[in-house]
């Protein structure tokens, strides 16, 4: 990148530049007739000295006088009014672009980095110095050229006036100059020294807050929040230190200015006085040299505030450029270039003397010579560390040799462009990362190398304009709305192969299981799919059937309304329902007036009430002689330990002064223990056949009068509808698991995926379970699916040779057994690498190569 | 079943005989009551073993791997108690238990268990009779079968 802020501003916006001056300059009529006029006005309209006969032939009055140089007044006002605006939209349009520009330009420039050294620099300096750090270099560039040229013109101006009056005077007026120009640079030398150690240490301070996001738990655990925080008041101390000192620097230089401009009219009074006396100059031009020299000390003023805020800027600039010109950074055209016309691979992947080594000097692959052919299945294992993981890093061209070189049948690797690269070999490596978006997004990532030609032009007007923005400002010229995914590069033709061949490789690298699963516990609320729901409804009905057919009844208990669900609380037996989302609670369905009114009229309130009092009862006999905090608590008793003692004192207040003796706080809380029994888990015999009975009619009578506004609360259960708020699969099973059946669940999600199977509607299951968000960086999902799909990602690409280095470390043995057989099936004939832990058994590769300390130490033929 | 019922049929368990009431209770309540079909696997040998099973009601084959071929070692009926060997000592499921009819069992996790060890010395007893009746027992048959 260009060296200077000026040579980059000049580069990118010369043009522009020119504009802004010319306007400058020719805006200054305006603004000097717009202070004569009302001059005019009041010596000759109002004063009515000097009011001309006629104007363009028209007789003119004093009032009629007035009013033109009134009107002019007005519309001169206008005028520089709507130029300034204009130029100052100009103005911040370009410092936008320019900033748009430079923001672009490092971006571009992070993405060119080597590897290796993003484990130097901090992700939370980098970012703000895109972000925040040029934010200040946007203002000055519009200023850059304009005010320097504008203040400068004015200052020279004004001095040729006094010069033109008296050579003597002019001397006077600038013999400050010299000095405030030696000195003031010397000053502002050391402010600027400041202002550059200021950004470091606010560039180390964002690396350390960084630090705490990443270390919060060790923070947390091993208790270090107050050295944590003894560190961070270091660093603010160290920045308020260099605060002080620049303000206390910046401001002696303005001191320094003011002064040595107010010695300046001592030499007018002295030097001029002195020769309006001697006869030599007359009074009248002493006092216009010293009208003069006031309206200079604007221009010098300003001229000298710029000349600070460039020193700043100018420090700025380089301080972001050097943290973007790493050594080795990447070529920009092997970077930007696209692959065309790919021919398959063919002869050998090899080296000779291949090396490498980190900053420190010690070399991690050293001197390794090979030849693989593209299409064998070749196994690297060894110890961690003796060079296996940037032998593979190596051969994918993510890092570059110090010494020898990877050739691609006879083609120097480092020659090739990214896209080359990424067209010949896939790689997976052990860091699993999952961009933002649902897990298809990321199995699809790898396919998003080029937008799809057809798609890159939209004729909107709209469009056009934004567009024509981006590329006047250097920036991509592609849109990322447009359709990136290339069916090619997956070997495919068109969005139904591509997800078939992704459901494919999805059960390849063991996932099949764990997306059929997400799918399953998705909810259609948000994205609704009326025929999809129509489909599952059916597989409910079909569930149903196969239930009875089956002699399976006694595995699952289905919602009936005419009958009571043991399987399920009492509260979801009364309402028929559950709540529709998690920000409503049973309780407060309960608690809504008609529901207590309903249940009152017959006594079953009061029913349910000592319901809860019984379950309260057998809780307090069971429990009270655990220690108070036991875990059985929370896995077992309706009643925590905390609450226990409470409830020991109410039941004996009951127990002596009756049920009555209790307050409406106290009948809520026995009432919500009896809502939670589930008979058949909970077998106390307290909600018995009669109870269920009457839960039943409750239910109908509560159906009955439902107000509108409890409805929209409950997600009611009704076999002919859809719940977008319940999971697939709890729409589909409509019921509970029954209790205490061995291999229930096992046995019924066998019987659902039979009945998904028989309606074909396995794919949109898988497709659901693929539309999960996996958060940021993958954080929603546990590591093994993340490796999972960092695995499919690469294989979905169809390339000669696949690198998997590391990359399902997290999993178990007979999960990576498993794996690495379906991958080496899969790439039958084409090349794979395979970095695999010291003592794996590498079955199934033609070749293994052991490194270690960075020499192979073992060629062995594969275990076959 | 409920648990007064339950609590009953525990009683009657020559294991659980010491037990008081409320004891009793928190064994029901805390331990899960299952339903096998016949040839359904209550565990299997080789497998992590979280919990151990009281007979209720039915009975059970218990197998052992042997290189002809699973090998039926013994049956235990009502009122046994099979599979504590694994939550007791640590160790894999050193036999698979399959039922050999409709089978109710209790199934009590290995933390239940153990703090009904350790609330109750006279289970521990008992449990520590039963493992050693096991041990001799292997022993005898380990001492036949060399003969």
């Amino acid at each position: 990148m260009e060296t200077s802020i000026f040579k980059y501003i000049l580069r990118y916006s010369r043009k522009e530049q020119v504009l802004i001056l010319i306007a400058t300059v020719l805006s200054m009529p305006l603004v000097y007739y717009s202070l004569e006029i009302p001059k005019l006005i009041i010596n000759q309209a109002i004063g009515g000295d000097g009011i001309p006969a006629s104007i363009l032939g028209f007789d003119v009055t004093q009032i009629s006088y007035l009013l033109i140089l009134c009107c002019a007044f007005l519309a001169l006002t206008m005028i520089n009014g709507g130029v300034k605006y204009h130029l100052n939209v100009y103005r911040g349009v370009l410092s936008e672009r320019m900033l748009r520009r430079l923001r672009y330009d490092l971006y571009s420039r992070v993405l060119r980095f080597p590897i290796p050294h993003f484990k130097r620099i901090s992700q939370s300096e980098v970012v703000p110095i895109i972000t925040a750090e040029t934010e200040p270099l946007g203002g000055f560039i519009s200023d850059a050229f304009a005010l320097p040229a504008f203040q400068g013109g004015l200052l020279v101006t004004y001095l040729a006036f006094i010069f033109n009056q008296d050579v003597f005077l002019g001397i006077a007026a600038t013999a400050m100059y010299p000095l405030q120009m030696y000195v003031i640079p010397k000053l502002q030398k050391k402010v600027n020294e400041l202002s550059r150690k200021r950004v470091l240490t606010v560039r180390s301070l964002a690396s350390r807050i960084g630090e705490a996001f990443a270390g919060n738990t060790e923070i947390r655990s091993l208790d270090t929040s107050k050295y944590e925080r003894a560190e961070i008041t270091g660093r603010l101390g160290s920045l308020f230190e260099i605060r002080k000192e620049i303000y206390k620097r910046k401001y002696f230089i303005k001191f320094l200015n003011n002064f040595l401009n107010q010695i300046t009219p001592f030499f007018f009074y002295l030097v001029g006085g002195y020769f309006v006396i001697k006869g030599q100059l007359s009074l009248g031009a002493l006092i216009a040299v010293l009208a003069a020299y006031k309206d200079l000390a604007g221009p010098w003023k300003e001229l000298l505030k710029y000349y600070q805020m460039k020193e700043d800027i100018r420090v700025k600039y380089a301080q972001i450029i050097s943290q973007f010109h790493p050594n080795g950074i990447l070529d920009a055209p092997l970077l930007d270039s696209d692959a065309s016309g790919r021919q398959t691979l063919q002869g050998a992947l090899s080296s000779n003397g291949l090396s490498y080594a980190e900053d420190n000097g010690v070399k991690h692959v050293d001197g390794i010579s090979f030849e693989i052919p593209v299409t064998r299945h070749v196994a690297i294992v060894g110890p961690t560390g003796g060079g296996k993981e940037d032998l593979a890093r190596l051969m994918a061209r993510l890092i570059d040799p110090t010494r020898g070189q990877l050739k691609l049948n006879g083609v120097n690797v480092a020659g090739l462009s990214v896209a080359q690269v990424s067209r010949y070999i896939s790689y997976a490596g052990p860091g699993a990362y999952l961009f933002t978006g649902s897990v298809l997004d990321n199995i699809f990532y790898g396919l998003k190398n080029h937008p799809r030609p057809a798609d890159t032009a939209i004729d909107d007007a709209n469009a056009e304009r934004v567009r024509l923005e981006s590329r006047r400002t250097g920036n991509s010229a592609f849109d990322v709305d447009a359709c990136w995914i290339d069916y090619k590069t997956a070997g495919v033709e068109d969005s139904g192969e591509l997800e078939a061949k992704a459901i494919e490789l999805l059960s390849v690298v063991d996932l099949d299981r764990d997306i059929y699963e997400l799918g399953l516990r998705s909810k259609l609320a948000l994205n609704p799919n009326a025929a999809l729901e129509d489909r599952l409804l059916q597989a409910r009905h079909r569930l149903s059937d196969e239930l009875s057919r089956g002699d399976l009844n006694h595995l699952v208990e289905l919602y009936d309304y005419s009958r009571y669900n043991t399987n399920a609380p009492v509260a979801e037996n009364l309402l028929f329902g559950v709540p529709r989302d998690s920000a409503t609670t049973v309780q407060d369905l309960i608690n809504h007036p008609y529901v207590q009114s309903t249940l009152a009229k017959d006594g079953l309130l009061d029913e349910l009430i000592l319901a809860g009092r019984n379950a309260a009862e057998t809780m307090v006999d069971i429990f009270s002689d655990l220690p108070p905090g036991h875990e059985f608590f929370n896995r077992f008793s309706f009643i925590s330990s905390d609450d226990l003692p409470h409830y020991k004192l109410m039941l004996g207040r009951i127990e002596v002064d009756g049920i009555e003796s209790i307050s409406d706080e106290e009948r809520q809380q026995l009432l919500s223990v009896a809502l939670m029994l589930v008979p058949a888990q909970h077998r106390l015999g307290i909600v018995d056949d009669a109870i269920q009975q009457r839960l039943v009619e409750a239910r109908h009578r509560l159906a009955e009068g439902m107000p509108a506004e409890l409805t929209a609360l409950i997600t009611l259960f009704n076999s002919d509808v859809y719940s977008g708020e319940s999971s697939v699969q709890d729409n589909i099973l409509f019921g509970k698991l029954a209790y205490g059946q061995a291999r229930a669940e096992i046995r019924i999600g066998e019987l659902i995926r039979s009945v998904i199977d028989q309606l074909g509607i396995y794919r949109d299951i898988m497709r659901l379970g693929l539309s999960y968000d996996v958060g940021i960086g993958g954080a929603a999902i546990p590591v093994d699916q993340r490796q999972k799909i960092a695995l499919a990602r690469a294989l979905l690409k169809e390339t000669d040779l696949l690198i998997v280095n590391d990359a399902i470390s997290v999993l178990d043995t007979d999960t990576e057994l498993k794996i690495i057989a379906g991958v080496q099936q899969l790439r039958r004939n084409r090349g794979l690498i395979w970095v695999l832990a010291q003592d794996h058994p590498a079955a199934g590769f033609e070749q293994v190569l052991t490194l270690e300390k960075g020499k192979i130490s073992k060629r062995s033929n594969g275990s076959d | 079943m409920s648990m007064i019922e339950e609590v009953e049929a525990l009683r009657n368990i020559p294991l659980f005989s010491s037990l008081d009431d409320s004891r009793l209770k928190l064994l029901s309540f805390t331990s899960e009551w299952v339903v096998y079909q016949p040839g359904d696997n209550l565990c299997i040998e080789g497998e992590k073993g979280e919990e151990a099973f009281v007979i209720m009601e039915g009975d059970v084959d218990i197998y052992v791997n042997t290189k002809s071929g699973p090998l039926l070692v013994t049956t235990h009926g009502a009122g046994e108690i099979v599979g504590e060997t694994a939550i007791v000592c640590d160790v894999p499921r050193t036999a698979t238990v399959m039922a050999a009819t409709e089978l109710v069992v209790l199934k009590i996790t290995k933390d239940v268990f153990m703090q009904l060890i350790e609330g109750c010395p006279e289970v521990a007893v008992a449990v520590i009779r039963e493992l050693a009746m096991r041990v001799n027992d292997g022993v005898r048959m380990a001492l036949r079968d060399a003969e």
